[in-house]
C-alpha cells in the first residue's frame, strides 16, 4: 500500500494538493466566519517580502527558517494594517490594499537589485508548480518522500492540532469576542496565532500551488461549507471534503488539457462552490426561491 | 548629459506617458471605490482581468492590445458582478465574495495560461508579462488606445458627476429621488475595470489594487470636498507614475511597477503625516497644545487658590514640577502672569517662589469664572 502511494507521482501530486486544501481551509474556516477573509490576500502576497527578506540573511529559500520568517512576515502585515486603520484616517480595507503592494513591491525590488542568479522568482512564488515536487525530496523510512509533502503534512498537523487543542475558545471567540473577552479569554491573542499559522501554511503552499491559489484553497471551501451547514465541526469535515475532491478532479482535468495543475484544481473548489451556492439544501439559490414560491401560495391561501 | 538624453529616449517616453494615464485614470476612479468601502474591489477585478487578457489572445491569436483589452474588461465586469450578486443573495459576507472573484477567477485566468503556452504558439511572448506589468514594452499605438480609455471614462464620470456624488454618499436618497441606483452603482464598479486594464501594461494585475486605494487615500487627508479629492488623486496618481518610471529608467533594471507603487505609497505615508487639520503631527501638535494650556490654568488656579487662602507667599509649588509644567511655567512668566525670585538657601528643585502678579490674579479669576460657568 504505502509503496503503491510512494512509487505513484500522480498520488503524490494529488495528496499535496489535498493538503494544502485541509491546511488551508482550517485556519480560512475561521476567517471566513470572521469576515476577515482578504487578510489571506495581504498575506500570502506580502510573503514574498518575507521570502526575499529570510534568503538575503540565510541563503535559504524553503525549511524552518522561511517558516519563521512567514510568520513574522505575516504579522508584520496585519500589524501594519491594524496601525493604518487605527489612525482613524484610513478605513480596514483600504488599508489592506496599502499595506500589501508596497511589502510586495519592496520584495520585487530588492529581488532585482540582489537575486538575479538565484532561483526565486515572483513568477514562482505567485504561481507555484505542483507538477514539480518530486523534484526536490527526502529520505524518510527508506522511501522517497517529496519535500512538499512533509511540510504540508507537518503544517496540517500543527493547524489541527492548535483547533483542537482551542477548539472551545476559537469558537467563543469567532462568534462572540466581546464575551470571549469578557470571560478572560484573550480574542485578540488567539486571532494572531491564525494569522501565524496562516501565514505558515501559505508560505508551505507557495511552493506547491502559490501565493495567490492560496488564498483559493484558504477562502473557497470554507464559504462553501458556510452555505451548507451551520455547524462549526462540519464546516471542517465539508472544506476537506471539498478539497480532497477538488485535487483529484482538478488533477486529472488538469492532465487531461495539458494545463496549470495548482490553477485547475482551485477552479475546481470554485466549481464545488457554485453547487453548493445554487444546491444548498437551505442556503442554495434553488431551495430559497422553492420556499418563497412556498411561502406565496400559503400567503395565497 | 544622461538626464537630458534619457528624456529624448523613446522607450522613456512611452513609459512615462503611459504611467502618467494610468495615474490620471485610477486616481478619479480609486477616489469613488475607496470612499464607496470598495477598495479591494479594484483587486479582485485586476487578478480578474487574467483569464480576459488569455481569452483575447486565445480569440484574436496573437498578443494584440485591443482585443486583450476588450476581454480584460469583460472578465473584470464579469467578477465585479459576480462579488455583488453572491454578496445579495448568499449569506457570505463582502469580503468572501471578493476573495471567491479574485482567486478563482485568476485559477481560470492561470489554466488559460499554460493551456496557451501548450498550444505551442510563437506569438505567445511577452502574455505573462501582464501578472508583473511591463512597462518597457509599451508601444505608441498602446498610449493611444490607454489615452483613449483614461478620456472616455473621465468624461462619463463628469457627465454623471451629481448622481455619482449622491449615490456614492446617501444612496438612500438617490432612491427617493428616483435615481436609478443600481445602475449607477453597477456603473462606477465596473468603470473600475476601465482603470485595470490601463494599468495592465504599467503596473500588472498583481499590484494594480494599490494604484486604486493609494492616490485616493492619499487625497482624501488634503481635502474634505469631492472633487478637489478627486483632482488631487489625479495629481498624486500622475506624480507617483512619473516618478516611478523616471526612477525606474534612471536606474538599472530595477522594475517600473513596483517602483510606480512605492511612490504613491511614499506619498500616501507623508499625506497622512502632514496634511492640514486631518495629518497625525497636526493632530499631535493640537494634543500638545491643549495639554499645555491645561498646565496653564491648573497652575493658575491652584496659585490662586493657595494664595488667597493662605494669604502668603508660596515656596514650594504645591504640584510636581514636571516637563510640561516647567515650560507652562515659563509660557505664564512670559506672559507676565507670574513673577519668580530666586531664593539661593533652598534646593534647586524648590529653588523658586512663584508669585501672581496682578495682571496673572485677573487671568486666574477669569479661567475660575469659566470653570464655574462650565460646572453650573
Amino acid at each position: 500500500m504505502l509503496d503503491v502511494f510512494f512509487s505513484s507521482i500522480e498520488l503524490q501530486i494529488m495528496a499535496v494538493g489535498a493538503l494544502v486544501g485541509i491546511a488551508s481551509s482550517a485556519v480560512g474556516t475561521f476567517l471566513v466566519l470572521r469576515g476577515n477573509s482578504m487578510l489571506t490576500d495581504a498575506i500570502s502576497h506580502s510573503i514574498v517580502f518575507g521570502i526575499v527578506i529570510v534568503w538575503l540573511l540565510t541563503h535559504q529559500q524553503s525549511g524552518w527558517f522561511q517558516l519563521v520568517g512567514a510568520a513574522l512576515t505575516g504579522l508584520l502585515t496585519v500589524f501594519l494594517t491594524e496601525l493604518l486603520a487605527n489612525t482613524k484616517r484610513v478605513k480596514q480595507d483600504a488599508a489592506i490594499g496599502l499595506v500589501f503592494p508596497a511589502l510586495f513591491s519592496i520584495g520585487v525590488l530588492l529581488l532585482n537589485l540582489y537575486a538575479n542568479d538565484v532561483h526565486i522568482d515572483t513568477h514562482t512564488v505567485l504561481l507555484g508548480e505542483i507538477g514539480f515536487i518530486w523534484l526536490d525530496t527526502t529520505t524518510i523510512a527508506g522511501y522517497n518522500v517529496p519535500q512538499a509533502l512533509v511540510s504540508m503534512g507537518i503544517v496540517t498537523a500543527i493547524n489541527y492540532l492548535f483547533i483542537i487543542l482551542f477548539y472551545k475558545e476559537l469558537k467563543l471567540a469567532t462568534f462572540d469576542p466581546a464575551l470571549a473577552k469578557t470571560l478572560g479569554f484573550a480574542p485578540s491573542i488567539l486571532f494572531y496565532v491564525l494569522l501565524m499559522l496562516t501565514s505558515t501554511t501559505a508560505v508551505a503552499a507557495f511552493d506547491a500551488v502559490g501565493a495567490v491559489l492560496f488564498i483559493a484553497f484558504a477562502i473557497v471551501p470554507p464559504s462553501a461549507a458556510y452555505l451548507l451547514t451551520d455547524r462549526l465541526w462540519l464546516m471542517f469535515l465539508i472544506g476537506a471534503f471539498i478539497s480532497i475532491a477538488s485535487s483529484v478532479t482538478g488533477y486529472y482535468l488538469a492532465v487531461r488539457w495539458n494545463v496549470s495543475i495548482g490553477g485547475m484544481m482551485a477552479v475546481m473548489t470554485g466549481a464545488f462552490f457554485v453547487l453548493a451556492f445554487i444546491g444548498g439544501p437551505r442556503y442554495g439559490i434553488v431551495s430559497q426561491k422553492i420556499r418563497r414560491m412556498h411561502a406565496r401560495r400559503a400567503n395565497a391561501l | 548629459m544622461q538626464w537630458l538624453s534619457i528624456l529624448h529616449d523613446y522607450t522613456f517616453q512611452n513609459v512615462v506617458i503611459g504611467a502618467a494615464l494610468l495615474g490620471l485614470i485610477s486616481g478619479p476612479l480609486g477616489s469613488f471605490a475607496v470612499l464607496r468601502r470598495q477598495s479591494l474591489l479594484g483587486d479582485a477585478i485586476s487578478h480578474a482581468a487574467l483569464p480576459g487578457v488569455c481569452l483575447g489572445f486565445i480569440i484574436a491569436g496573437s498578443r494584440e492590445m485591443g482585443s486583450i483589452i476588450v476581454g480584460a474588461m469583460v472578465t473584470g465586469a464579469l467578477a465585479a458582478l459576480l462579488m455583488l450578486v453572491l454578496t445579495r443573495m448568499s449569506r457570505l459576507k463582502t469580503d468572501a465574495s471578493i476573495g471567491i472573484c479574485l482567486s478563482i477567477f485568476f485559477a481560470i485566468g492561470l489554466v488559460l495560461l499554460t493551456y496557451i503556452q501548450g498550444s505551442n504558439n510563437a506569438s505567445q511572448g511577452g502574455l505573462e508579462s501582464f501578472l508583473f506589468g511591463q512597462a518597457a514594452a509599451t508601444l505608441r499605438s498602446d498610449l493611444w488606445l490607454m489615452g483613449g480609455i483614461t478620456l472616455f471614462s473621465l468624461t462619463l464620470l463628469g457627465a454623471l458627476w451629481k448622481q455619482a456624488k449622491l449615490v456614492t454618499f446617501d444612496p438612500e436618497f438617490a432612491h427617493t429621488v428616483g435615481l436609478p441606483v443600481s445602475l449607477i452603482e453597477v456603473l462606477l464598479t465596473t468603470m473600475v475595470t476601465l482603470a485595470v486594464v490601463v494599468g495592465l501594461q504599467m503596473v500588472g494585475v498583481v499590484l494594480m489594487a494599490a494604484m486604486i486605494v493609494a492616490p485616493a487615500v492619499a487625497a482624501r487627508q488634503w481635502s474634505r470636498h469631492l472633487g478637489a479629492m478627486v483632482f488631487i488623486a489625479a495629481g498624486v496618481g500622475v506624480v507617483s507614475g512619473v516618478s516611478g518610471a523616471s526612477i525606474s529608467a534612471l536606474s538599472r533594471g530595477l522594475a517600473t511597477g513596483p517602483l510606480i507603487i512605492l511612490s504613491a505609497s511614499i506619498i500616501v505615508l507623508i499625506s497622512l503625516a502632514i496634511a492640514p487639520q486631518r495629518g497625525l503631527l497636526w493632530g499631535l501638535l493640537q494634543h500638545l497644545r491643549q495639554v499645555s494650556q491645561l498646565r496653564r490654568r491648573q497652575i493658575l488656579y491652584t496659585l490662586y487658590k493657595t494664595q488667597s487662602t493662605r494669604d502668603q507667599e508660596v515656596h514650594n509649588l504645591p504640584f510636581r514640577l514636571n516637563f510640561s509644567a516647567a515650560i507652562a511655567l515659563w509660557q505664564l512668566r512670559r506672559k507676565g502672569f507670574l513673577v519668580s525670585q530666586k531664593t539661593p538657601c533652598l534646593p534647586m528643585s524648590a529653588g523658586n517662589r512663584w508669585l501672581l502678579t496682578s495682571l496673572g490674579v485677573r487671568e486666574a479669576q477669569s479661567v475660575m469664572a469659566e470653570l464655574n460657568g462650565k460646572t453650573t
